[in-house]
Order: C-alpha cells, then structure tokens, then sequence
C-alpha cells in the first residue's frame, strides 16, 4: 500500500516539473518570437542597405533607444500595476527644461540635473495622489498632466529650445562619452535594463505590484497596502522618464519644450509588444527592451531606406496592432474558445484546459 | 423509451482533446417532472448540459425531442426547440430594463427598425405576474439576486421553452427566495414543463424533485425515483465510495473551554450595531442569519477590511489594536471572503503566487523572492489539503471552485492565523471537496486556531457548528448552544422571532 502511495507521489511530482517547465517555455515564446523577428529584420536590412551593417549605424540605432528604453522600463511597471501614465514624454521634457534652465542661470549642471530629476518624482507622487486619495482613474490623470507639464516647459524656457553646448564634459559623458568604443548612454541603459529585469522578477517588492495589477480589491485583502504601491510606481515612471530627460539633455546638449509629444505611444506600444497587458498584473523589462529594439531598429531601417516619414508613423501603428492582434489570438488557441479574457475577474465562460486537469476547468457549474 | 419523455438523450460521447467528459451518458426528461441532475464538479453535468443547450457539439450518441431526433448546432436552435438555460452565473443585462432582457433574442433577430415597448412591457408583465412582482420597467441592474433569476426564468419561458434546465438556482438566494422559485417551479411543472435542476444541496433535490440522476467521472451512473432512495445513497453513488457520516465529529465540550477571542460593542452606525460575542477554544463557533444580515459585514470590519464606529477585540483576554487589514493578518486574524473570485484570488496569476500573496516575506530573502522557497510552500500546501492541479504554476482560473478554494484557504494559513473567520466556505463546491474542507476546519479547531464560520447553508451550519450566534437586520437576536441546535431554532432568530 505504500509503495503505490510513493509511487503516485514521484509521478505528481514528475508531472509537475514537466508542466512547469513547459509554461517556463510558453512564457519565454514571445520573447523568442521577438528575438527571431528583430533577427530577421536585421539579416533583411543588411541585405537591403549597405549603411546598415555599419558601425555607425549599429551605434545609432542603439542611442536612439536608450532614452526612450529608460522610459519604457517605467511604463512597463506602471501597466504592471494596471495603470497608465500618458505624460511620460513631457515629464521628460520638463526634466530638461528644468535642468537646462537652471544651467543657463549659473547652476552647477549636476545639481541642475538633480532638481530636474527630483522634480519628476514630485510630479509622480502628485499623479499618485491624486489616483489614490482624490480616486481619479490614472488616464485621466496623466491625460489632466500632459497639458500643466508641457505648459510648464514653455513657461520655463520662455518658449524657446536652450543651447545648452557649454555643458562641462564631465556632464555630456553621460551623454556622448564613451568606454572602449561603446557609447556610455548605452552601457548605462543596459546596467538599468538588467538591474531592473531582475528586480521585476525577483524583487519582493515588485511581486506585490502584479498582486495590486492583477486584482486590487483581492490585494487589499491579503494585506497590501494598494495605496502605498500605486504612488510607489507612479513616482518611479515619473522618475524614469525625468532620468532619460537629463541623459537625453547631455547627449543632445539642448533643451527643446517641445520635444516629447508621442513619446507615449512609444513607450506604451513597447511595452505591450513585449508582454504587458493594459489590464495589468503582466509584464517584463526583457519583453519591454525587445518591444523598443523592434520599434527602432524599424523606425531607423525606414530612415535608411528613405522611406516616406509619414509612412514611418503607420508602419509603427500597424506593428503595434499586428502585435497584441497575434497575441489575443494566440490566447485564444491556448485556451480554445471564441472570444479571449476580456474581464478581470471572470475566467472565460466555456473555456477548457487540453490536457489531464480539463475536468477542473473554469467555473464552479461543471 | 419513456412515452411520456420530452427529451431523450442517448450514449453522448464528448471528449475535449486528450480528456473524454462524457462516456456514454444516457439521460431523460418527462413532460411535467422535476429532475435532478448530480455529480461532483467535474462528472460532466455542466458539458451534458452544455450539449443539450447547444453550446457543445456531442461527439457521438443521439438527442431526441418528443420522440424524434434533432440536431442541436447552436444555442439558437437550442432554443427554438425549446430548450431554455438559466445559467448559475445571472448572465443578463444590467444596465437595460426586465422586458428588454426577457425578449433579448427576439429584438436581435426582428426584422422591424422599431420596436414596440408598450407592447413589449406588457407582455413582460404577463410572464412575470405569476411568478414574482417585478416592475418590467426596472433595470435589471436594480434587482436583488433573486428577482433577477425570475427575469432569467421569464426569459427562457418567452421563448415557450418545454424543457427548462436550472443550473444551481439556489446558490445565491436566501432561505425565503429558494421557497419562492421551488413555488414557481411547481407551477411550471404544472403547466407541463419539465425542468432539469442541477445541484449539490441534497435538502432541495430530495425536497423538490421527482427523479435523480447521478454522473461520475462522464459516466452515467444511473436514474432513481427519489422516493427510493436516500440523501446518503446518492452521495455514496456520486462519489464511488461510502460516506460516512456527512459532516466530521464535532467537540463536545468546546463550548465550556476558556475564551480563545471576543468581540465587544461592534457598530458601525449603519449595516450593524452592538454585537458582542465569545469564541472559546477548541469550538466552531456559526454565525448564522439571513442575506444581508450584517455578518459578512461585522467580519471584514473585524479584520479592517471595513470602517467601524466602535468595538474592541480581544484574544485571550488581550485587547489587539486592528485599524486595517495588515494590523488584523499581523494579529493572526484573517477574513477567507465569501467572493473567492473578484475579492480573493488573483485568477491570472499562478497557484504558487496567490499562496504566497499574504505573507511575502515567508518566501523571500533580503528584498527578493526566493523560487525554491515558493515552490516548497505552494507543494505543502498542495499536499495537506489535496488541492487538485497539474503543476503550481499553473494559472489559478484554471481550477475547480473547490480548488481554488482550497488555494485561498493556503492563503490565509501561510500567516499561521490565530483566528479565522470563513464566509460562506463551501459555496458552489462539490461534495467531494466540501467535506475535505469540513474535516481540515474541524481539525483546525481542535489544534487551537479559532474557527468563525458565517454560511446561509443551515444544514452546514447545523452539522459544522457546536454554537451558533444569529444575527438580524444588524443586530444579534440570539445564541443557540449545542442541546438546542435545529434549523427551526436558527430561523426562528434569524427572522426576527
């Protein structure tokens, strides 16, 4: 008798680690399917455009995103937690406006950057107010935002670009200098890009962002404290977003007021190629990073293909549709019914699980 | 064949890729009869059901209508041939009024560019008169729970449906509503209409229906006249074994031991006032009353989930400070919510993460979370209460509602909680696991956690319980100890008597 209980408890748990290793591979999918397109893509332009291969070109498509990648590490936390921040673009704009205006009237350029930063978190902690005491929906609220932050650029800068080329050289490293060749904008994106995919997947704290993203009234009562963490991630988008505008401004050694509009789409669409979900309780920086490699290394081929700019804002549309398209109909197959999880808290009416447990599936009526 | 049968299903066969739900299920219905349909979640009634409705393609056997054979592509058939569905889950629309709900299908499929609503509400009125006295004008949305099964019922009954199937009608109602709907369906049976009735509550299918039928596992296990048999013969048959006695042993002395946790002066000025109550070591104590009594209530202002105007709470003599629910989890008292679903469980996320989710620190070190931690918690649990799964990675929609259950039950045990109050522990969940989750409280009882237990499920109450308090409209109109313990006794004090 009790061998075949230890029979049975070795095949559990061997199915177990079978299955967990299968949905380790499941997850990892659509990260693959980016890396096979981005590979694509790139054996194609090689093909295509004899500048493509080039390091200068390899460099500039690299730049091109390390700002914007710094951005979209914090809009990924923020769908994460099931919100949404729309004013990223301005808020970066005003962490250069700031910086750049304080520069101008004598400042230390580091200390100007700092207040430029520290001005974005104050600004995160606001949209977290006002989404946690005052209950304001986050759309609404960073929608109410984008008009105050870009008013306040033109407002700071008088509403002319800075010329900010005397910057100290120290500074413009950040921006422009470079170790053994690799840019250092580069290298310190990358150290932020893995610092924070393993805290996403690892840290305690962000754990309880997906328990607030995935059900809020459900993290309530487990304990967490919903409030605490949605000010959290909103200061830490904001911040993001605020640490880009001062790399941005050491690169480009300017600060324009009216840079920033559509930085959104971007940082959204990026993130929702490479997992997250605009309901939340999903998302990853590694997914995030490939979604913004797609965007530009796209953006970047068209420009050297001398394709039509305007096409360029299509074709960028049309791959943020083809992608979440490919993916609810993916989730569709998986879960073999007619129409995918719309709601959050109801499992698919109808919806059956292939394999050993399809007598356990969806509602309690079975 | 039965001559008088309106439905006649055959040897169904229906498989979902590697898993067949039914084998070869034999099952009919007479014209006028009540008949019960049982099995533990997972034998197949739903995907049975489901076929007939036409929602599911059967992949063999054959459907026969008043003796001849139909196919039954979509649920517009379904209903043609008059077949209506009142699913567990209200699927109605709730921002539209009671008579454009009742003759939904009817306005998608009119040909007219208008529609007539003078004569629409009244013939909305006249379906519901004799059922229950609702406004065809309402919203839906206004509607208690029970008005809004009638509204479904009036629906199928629009559509001069033969065979009405009543997919656990009474999970949400109260004692009075259940009385209520057994009225109308009588009524219905009257006219003639035979009506399938889907449940796990053995009170009502030996109360109100004529037959039952069993399945196990997707197999037919039988029909029976239900005045030959008894509530523990069908069990013993939906389950293939013998139950022994249906609820665990209780502790007879628990309700002399020494105070475990009491509540002093609970108020919130609004859904209840005053209520002050003891629970001693080693006892179950019930907290009975009717729907919207106020316990679910007093519970999450208990444990911080609700704001409170006055109360005190003690453990062993020992007032503890609770302002929200991280001080109460910190305490060791916790809430196990009667809405697993919107309130309790984060449905996509994985097993593994929603038992970790109340006490992260149990699976982390230094700031980040350990995996091998989790998944040793998540296998412990998975073993000390049977969950059933395939992996505990697994998302956790994809479970049984006994089983997730059992998850959120791991929840609240990762903070060794000291007191739990449950509400409503076992709604929607099969026998089976019912009586797994019985015996784990009982046990957990006995080794000295507090266990409170709010059910509206009196035979539960009654067979879990060694003292129940009742509650009415907010406010405690009574204590029923052991000796006196009946469903009659609680009723009485749960209406006010």
């Amino acid at each position: 008798m009790s061998e075949i209980k230890a029979v049975k408890k070795d095949s559990r748990a061997n199915s177990g680690l079978q299955k967990s290793q299968f949905i380790e591979k499941l997850r990892n999918f659509r990260e693959l399917n980016l890396i096979i397109i981005i590979a694509v893509i790139f054996v194609i332009m090689s093909f295509a455009s004899p500048y493509f291969l080039t390091w200068e070109n390899i460099e500039a498509i690299l730049l091109s995103f390390t700002t914007n990648g710094i951005v979209v590490i914090g809009m990924t936390v923020m769908l994460i937690v099931g919100g949404i921040d729309v004013s990223v673009g301005y808020t970066m704009c005003l962490s250069m406006c700031i910086s750049g205006a304080l520069f101008l009237d004598g400042w230390n350029p580091w200390l100007a950057g700092l207040v430029g930063f520290a001005t974005t978190s104050v600004i995160g902690l606001t949209i977290g107010f006002f989404v946690t005491k005052v209950k304001l929906n986050h759309l609404i609220t960073t929608l109410s935002m984008m008009g105050i932050l870009r008013g306040l650029c033109y407002i700071i800068t008088k509403g002319t670009p800075l010329s900010l080329y005397h910057l100290p050289d120290d500074f413009k490293f950040m921006g422009v200098g470079k170790i053994f060749g690799i840019p250092f904008a580069i290298i310190l994106f990358f150290i932020i890009a893995i610092i924070c995919d393993f805290l996403i997947r690892r840290s305690t704290l962000i754990r309880i962002v997906f328990y607030v993203g995935s059900n809020e009234k459900a993290a309530m009562f487990s304990g967490i404290n919903v409030d605490k963490i949605k000010i959290f991630v909103a200061v830490l988008c904001s911040s993001l977003a605020g640490l880009a505008g001062v790399i941005y401004m050491a690169r480009f050694t300017s600060a324009t007021p009216t840079f920033g509009q559509g930085l959104e789409m971007t940082a959204i669409s990026a993130a929702v190629i490479g997992g997250a979900s605009l309901t939340g309780g999903k998302g990853t920086v590694f997914g995030a990073v490939l979604g913004i490699t797609l965007l530009q290394l796209v953006t970047s081929s068209m420009i050297l293909l001398n394709v039509n700019p305007y096409w360029q804002v299509f074709i960028t549309g049309l791959i943020l549709l083809t992608a979440i398209s490919l993916d609810s109909l993916g989730q569709m197959r998986k879960n073999k019914v007619k129409y995918a999880l719309v709601s959050k808290s109801a499992a698919p009416v109808g919806s059956i699980e292939s394999g050993e447990n399809n007598k356990q599936s969806g509602q309690a009526s079975l | 064949m039965e001559p008088q049968a309106v439905l006649d299903v055959r040897g169904i066969e229906k498989s979902f890729g590697a898993t067949k739900a039914l084998r070869g299920v034999n099952f009919s219905l007479r014209r006028g009869e009540i008949h019960a349909l049982v099995g533990e979640n997972g034998a197949g009634k739903s995907t049975l059901m489901n076929i007939i409705a036409g929602v599911f393609q059967a992949d063999a056997g054959e459907i026969l209508i008043d003796g001849k054979q139909v196919q039954i592509k979509n649920p517009h058939e379904a209903q043609k041939l008059g077949i209506g569905f009142v699913h567990q889950e209200i699927a109605l629309c709730p921002h539209v009024t009671v008579a454009e709900n009742i003759f939904i299908s009817e306005i998608n499929n009119s040909k007219k560019f208008t529609v007539n609503y003078k004569q629409l509400y009244e013939r909305a009125a006249e379906i519901l008169r004799p059922m229950a006295d609702i406004d065809p004008r309402a919203i839906v949305g206004d509607l208690s729970v029970s008005n809004q099964q009638v509204v479904e019922i009036a629906r199928a009954l629009s559509t001069n449906c033969k065979i009405l199937i009543l997919d656990e009608p009474t999970s949400t109602l109260t004692e009075s509503e259940s009385v209520a709907l057994f009225r109308i369906m009588k009524s219905l049976k009257e006219k003639g209409i035979g009506i399938i009735y889907i449940s796990h509550r053995m009170s009502e299918v030996f109360g109100e229906c004529d037959r039952v039928s069993i399945l196990r596992d997707g197999t037919y296990i039988g029909t029976y006249d239900i005045s030959q048999t008894s509530p523990k013969e069908v069990v013993s048959r939906m389950v293939g074994r013998e139950i022994g006695d249906m609820y665990p042993e209780k502790n007879g002395n628990a309700s002399g031991g020494p105070p475990l946790f009491e509540i002093r002066n609970f108020s919130d000025g609004i859904r209840f006032s005053n209520i002050s109550f003891e629970l001693r070591e080693g006892e179950i104590l019930g907290l009975a009353g009717l729907v919207g009594a106020g316990r679910s209530e007093v519970a999450q202002a208990i444990c911080g989930l609700r704001k409170k105007l006055s109360g005190d709470v003690y453990y062993k003599g020992e007032k503890i400070n609770i302002s929200s629910p991280k001080d109460a989890i910190k305490n060791g008292i916790v809430y196990l919510t009667e809405d697993r679903k919107s309130l309790g469980l984060f449905l996509e996320l994985s097993i593994k993460a929603n038992i970790s989710a109340m006490k992260i620190k149990n699976i982390s070190k230094r700031g980040l979370v350990q995996k091998a931690l989790e998944d040793r918690q998540a296998q412990m649990y998975v073993e000390m209460l049977n969950i059933k799964c395939g992996s505990i990675d697994k998302l956790v929609s994809s479970l049984s509602g006994g089983n997730q259950q059992k998850v959120l039950l791991s929840k609240l045990l990762t903070v060794k909680p000291k007191v739990i109050i449950m509400d409503e522990p076992t709604r929607g969940i099969d026998v089976g696991a019912k009586a797994e989750i019985h015996r784990l409280l009982r046990n957990l009882a006995n080794e000295g956690m507090g266990i409170i237990m709010i059910s509206s499920e009196l035979p539960e109450i009654i067979g879990m319980c060694d003292r129940v308090v009742v509650m009415h409209e907010g406010v405690i109109n009574g204590e029923v100890g052991l000796e006196e313990l009946s469903e009659k006794k609680i009723i009485q004090l749960a209406s006010g008597i």
